[in-house]
């Protein structure tokens, strides 16, 4: 019965969504007030009726309902809870269920938040969402239905791929989601306001909270990803440069992209019809990351089940929703104003030209994701790209952006003097140097790309302790301000942990037999024993190792190669020791036979400030929304 | 002046219409360095009669299709159905490859779900796999009288592969 409820929920939510999508819009454009104010109690029954729908879903894996297919495939008896209850997003349709109520979330949040804008702009941008809403339900149900039955109903079911049975990838999906997702809110902003004409400063400071909500949420979405890759697959690398790895980097550059160019059309209006098609890129890209990802088009570690029909589907959506976005955009844009006037060395000048770099590596990002799918289509062989080419494109054009990050704050808005400003970075300049030189010869090997590296991390750092120096002679800073200076700090950071662990990092692969020592990185491992251990729903192997440093013991490292009751293929649990400075990171291999193991040990310097330096981006973002000015504007408007 | 903001609408109507072709194709489908080359030779022992060898060189002067698989492989089962019926048809010998399996686990399978192989090879340690260029399971390979691989699939093969590539396949293979 529960499963009943939750897919009549799902169409209810269809046929209020169809409500939501186009009486306010229609509305709006009218002059209908009283069909403009359906837009909020719309979004919220939408809300509510997804709700319910999730929760279904989510009770149907809780109580092991084998009769639902969706669970039968994903769960089984044996899943651990938190498992089961991750399970509801493991899989095609509960993630795209969980795609559309987080949508719908975002939805009913504007609608709260934003009872001080006008009228028409917030129908709108409900309105837009609810188009967006209607659409994907219609995927849902017309191809993905979570709530299918299995007559007669399975005796157990085939349990959630091995893989996925992890706290990080439980969190992962909807992290991700939020972000992805989350562009929508600034891609509705952006449509009201061609719709209605009015491309202004007002436009970009409300979609400016929104749009940073979500890249935090893309920022940590993809950082945890990263961060399961890292530990769970067992490889020892953090990113892969994988189709769906970029279907979700490619949105987070133009996001990046979008919050810059926004905060040009904030506070000087300029831009306009630039931070519009940002706002519209983004949300395209986060669709065609889904559609990537859902369609099956390119191969990827993520193999997904896929369906041809579903690939049509999302085509279909992905064309009208990007298609007439963008026709509006050509029709609308051209009336929009230009902003106040800028020198060529001005603050706007630099975030353009920051932004084009951003823009130019999510390109070629895109580029070199497609290329095997766009060679295949004019039969031109089967290729595919790897990482050689994305750290080759990558790196030259986001080095520059650092130089930019370093200078850029120090620019006044319309009209600068660099040579001042570059006047002024002298000591930047030199700590960088000095720190570019250093480093990597006190790390024992000097490599140019190593070099650079630091180079550019410290002269961000650097810069940016220089402009907390100057503000706080000046007077308090901003929430803002601080916010900015922790995510370009997140970024210098993530660098060194870039740079460390390519130029530094020692990977051993070796025979062990217990008593057995290998060392790396001037540590020494022992390997102690290796015995079966029984999991929940699984069967382990587990290795004791014994970490140490100049014959001092410093920690114990279980690393475990487990086999799952439902899975033929064994699964690599590594151990590893986490340090400020250094992992040591151990996975254990093949049983080799007569009692010994292949092992593969890391040295891996700096690795968690990678992970760091995405915290301290997101810290950044969440700085930034809570700055006064926003909530002032709010107070000043509600009264 | 007005026009250059078309260039994103023209930009994504190109990248949609590469989409759409790219839905049509299929990534997992690589061209296989084996096609027109010689089956790789190799003599292993039965999986039903394990004092038996198996060798492709048996096979010379018909056309056979060789099909890789294993108990663990849930796609396998998928293709299970397609395989009986296959067998079913007589059109041309089917070889089973029984790729890194347990042999108790393997003949279960065979006697709960019908066995469409005249014989399968018992490869248990891969070797053989890795000659073929075995990167999943299940591999479905046709192979002419002389012992050239004509035709590989790679997944398990569907209702449709099986009545639009491999019967004509066959049947042009006989004829010549």
């Amino acid at each position: 019965m529960i499963p009943e409820f939750g897919h009549y929920a799902l169409i209810l939510a269809l046929c209020i969504a169809v409500i939501q999508g186009i009486l306010p819009l229609v509305g709006a454009h009218q002059g209908r007030r009283e069909w403009l104010i359906l837009a909020r109690p719309a979004a919220q029954t939408v809300f509510l009726l997804l709700l319910i729908a999730f929760l279904c879903l989510t009770w149907s894996f809780y109580i092991n309902d084998f009769s639902v297919l969706y669970v039968a495939e994903h769960s089984n008896s044996q899943q651990p809870v938190m498992y089961r209850l991750g399970a509801v997003w493991g899989g095609h349709e509960g993630s795209l269920l969980l795609w559309v109520f987080l949508l719908s979330t975002w939805t009913i949040l504007v609608a709260q938040l934003s009872k001080a804008l006008d009228e028409f702009m917030v129908s709108r941008v409900i309105g837009v969402l609810g188009l967006v809403i209607s659409g994907l339900l219609l995927f849902v149900i017309a191809t993905s239905n979570p709530f299918t039955r299995l007559l007669p109903a399975a005796q157990d079911g085939r349990s959630l791929n091995p893989l996925l049975q992890d706290p990080g990838l439980v969190f992962h999906p909807p992290m991700l989601y939020m972000g992805y997702v989350g562009f929508s809110v600034a891609f509705a902003f952006a449509i009201a306001s061609l719709l209605s004409g009015r491309l202004d400063a007002a436009w970009a400071r409300w979609s400016r909270p929104w749009t940073t909500a979500a890249w935090i949420f893309l920022t940590l979405g993809i950082a945890l990803g990263s961060w399961w890759a890292y530990y769970e697959l067992g490889w020892g690398g953090w990113w892969f440069w994988d189709p769906v790895e970029n279907a979700s980097f490619i949105p987070w550059l133009v996001g990046t992209a979008l919050l810059h160019s926004l905060a040009v059309t904030e506070k000087r209006g300029g831009f306009k019809s630039w931070t519009v098609l940002l706002a519209i890129t983004a949300f395209s890209l986060s669709l065609l990351g889904t559609f990537l990802v859902r369609s099956g088009v390119l191969t990827s570690v993520h193999a997904f089940a896929t369906d041809p029909k579903r690939g049509i589907f999302i085509l279909i959506f992905l064309s009208l929703v990007v298609g007439s976005s963008l026709a509006l955009y050509a029709w609308r844009a051209p009336k929009s104003t230009m902003g106040g006037k800028f020198s060529l060395s001005s603050r706007e000048t630099l975030i353009l030209l920051g932004n084009v770099f951003l823009v130019v590596s999510a390109g070629s990002i895109l580029l070199g994701t497609l290329y095997p799918l766009l060679i295949d289509a004019l039969h031109l062989g089967k290729i595919s790209v790897g990482p050689p080419y994305f750290n080759s494109v990558f790196v030259p054009i986001t080095a520059p952006l650092l130089v930019l990050m370093g200078i850029g704050p120090w620019a006044n808005w319309k009209n600068t003097n660099l040579l001042t400003v570059l006047k002024r970075l002298w000591l930047a300049g030199l700590v960088a140097i000095v720190a570019g030189i250093a480093i990597p010869l006190t790390m024992g090997e000097f490599t140019w790309l190593a070099s650079l590296g630091f180079l550019l991390a410290f002269w961000v750092i650097a810069s940016g302790c220089l402009q907390i120096i100057r503000q706080a002679k000046t007077g308090k800073p901003t929430r803002s301000f601080i916010g900015m200076q922790f995510a370009h700090l997140g970024i210098a950071v993530f660098v060194i942990g870039v740079t460390m662990v390519g130029a530094y990092q020692e990977e051993k692969d070796v025979r062990m037999s217990a008593g057995e020592k290998v060392s790396v990185g001037g540590y020494q491992i022992q390997l102690q024993t290796v015995k079966p251990v029984p999991g929940p729903n699984y069967n382990a192997m587990r290795g004791t190792f014994l970490l140490s440093k100049n014959g001092v013991s410093e920690a114990t490292l279980y690393p475990e190669k487990r086999s799952y009751f439902t899975s033929t293929m064994p699964m690599t649990e590594a151990a590893i020791d986490i340090g400020l400075t250094r992992d040591i990171y151990v996975s254990l291999g093949e049983d080799l036979g007569d009692q010994s193991w292949a092992v593969r040990v890391y040295y891996k310097p700096f690795v968690d400030w990678i992970w760091g330096g995405c915290l301290l981006m997101a810290l950044g973002g969440v700085l930034a929304i809570s700055d006064k000015r926003y909530r002032m504007k709010l107070r000043k408007q509600t009264s | 002046m007005k026009s250059k903001f078309l260039i994103p609408l023209l930009i994504f109507g190109v990248l949609v219409a590469f989409l759409a072709i790219g839905l049509n194709r299929n990534p997992q489908e690589v061209p296989s360095p084996l096609i027109n080359k010689a089956a790789p030779a190799f003599e292993i022992p039965q999986l039903e009669q394990t004092n038996k060898m198996f060798s492709p060189e048996s096979m010379k002067g018909q056309v056979w299709i060789l099909n890789v698989w294993a108990s663990w492989c849930v796609a396998c089962r998928e293709e299970h159905p397609v395989l009986v019926e296959l067998a079913k048809s007589k059109i041309a010998p089917v070889i089973g490859l029984d790729y890194k399996d347990k042999r108790d686990d393997a003949l279960a399978m065979l006697a709960n779900q019908g066995n469409p192989y005249l014989l399968s090879a018992f490869d248990a340690n891969g070797r053989v796999g890795i000659d073929y260029g075995v990167y999943g399971v299940p591999e479905t390979y046709v192979i002419d009288r002389a012992g050239i691989i004509r035709f590989k699939h790679i997944g398990p093969i569907s209702a449709d592969v099986l009545t639009k590539k491999i019967y004509p396949l066959v049947s042009e293979l006989k004829k010549s």
